[in-house]
């Protein structure tokens, strides 16, 4: 069973391979030791928020602005937290290192995750967590280290990433069997894209949340 | 500040700001709840989150040229992979190695 669990991080490896190096190259750029992208990539551990500090840097931005633009970049996490308030146990300090982890990838991962037994998913989402995140840090610190010095050739291998999150969808659509969400994310997505593209991401999630709360308001006012 | 300084400051910033998303929904709402609106929303969320990602993930991809037909086919290799086998490992990975071997052809 571990196993298998251990298993289901690989495209998360190998997706985090290409954007942890890019990150540390980009990071050393500016100047700054290796080790500083190591303990970003650790405390931080968000990637589009990683990316967008290594320009904002460049630019020579304020604290005040780095920490709104964080809040807001990262703030579709909120949503994640959300739906996953019931699948977290009384797990103290557990679970707060699992919110702490719960970045997109992990969040795909864990939300396909169905068991009664409270002590093996607890389990199994620390697993998922610790492996994804020392991922991160690892594939930030290699590049960071390696810098511009050296080249392999990972071109293409983000697209795990991309493969991931269609094969979850094709898994999510197995156990839903409902076209409800599926419309909802189609619709919010194409909005999202039309009206904000650079914050497309969050417009989309913020948007089909609420199209599934007056939904579900909907549904109960006919019953 | 010189500049070690500054940059761990950033980098607590940004652990505040990035954990303040993540832990905010479990300091609102305190352990389980069967509030039927909550359970709707935990239901139906994960499938939006999923299709929304893909969609973000190929929404800079320019379709009108080679890249953009190379992710095509892998995304449709992908899909028609994991219709056969049902074996997401098998269907990530078959897409990723087409898709790799194209753009490095």
């Amino acid at each position: 069973m571990m196993q298998g669990v251990v298993k289901s991080t690989f495209p998360v490896l190998f997706g985090y391979i290409p954007l942890g190096i890019a990150f540390g190259m980009l990071f050393q750029d500016l100047g700054y030791p290796w080790y500083l992208a190591t303990l970003m990539a650790f405390f931080v551990y968000a990637g589009t928020a990683q990316f967008m500090i290594v320009g904002l840097l460049a630019a020579g931005v304020g604290l005040t602005e780095i920490a709104i633009s964080t809040f807001l970049i990262n703030s579709r996490h909120i949503f994640y937290g959300l739906s996953m308030l019931n699948s977290y146990g009384d797990w103290g300090l557990k679970k707060i290192y699992l919110a702490f982890g719960l970045t997109d990838e992990t969040y795909s991962l864990v939300t396909t995750i169905d068991l009664k037994d409270d002590s093996a998913k607890e389990r199994q989402f620390f697993i998922i967590t610790a492996l994804n995140h020392s991922y991160w840090v690892i594939s930030c610190t290699i590049g960071a280290v390696i810098g511009g010095s050296f080249s392999i050739n990972t071109q293409g291998m983000e697209f795990t990433l991309t493969a991931l999150f269609v094969v979850l969808v094709i898994e999510q659509w197995k156990q839903i069997r409902k076209p409800l969400p599926f419309v909802i994310a189609a619709f919010s997505s194409m909005v999202a894209l039309y009206l904000f593209s650079d914050q497309m991401l969050l417009g989309s999630i913020a948007l089909s949340v609420t199209l599934l709360i007056i939904t579900n308001f909907l549904e109960n006012r006919h019953e | 500040m010189n500049s070690t300084e500054y940059i761990l400051t950033v980098i607590l910033v940004m652990t505040i700001a990035t954990f303040a998303t993540r832990i905010m929904p479990f300091l609102f709402f305190h352990g389980r709840s069967n509030h039927p609106t909550m359970n709707y929303i935990a239901k139906y969320t994960p499938p939006m989150i999923m299709s929304i990602l893909v969609v973000y993930v190929l929404k800079d991809v320019n379709f009108s040229n080679d890249i953009g037909l190379y992710t095509l086919l892998s995304v449709v290799i992908t899909i028609a992979v994991h219709a056969w086998k049902g074996n997401p490992l098998v269907s990530i990975f078959t897409g990723t190695f087409l898709y790799m071997f194209l753009v490095q052809m």
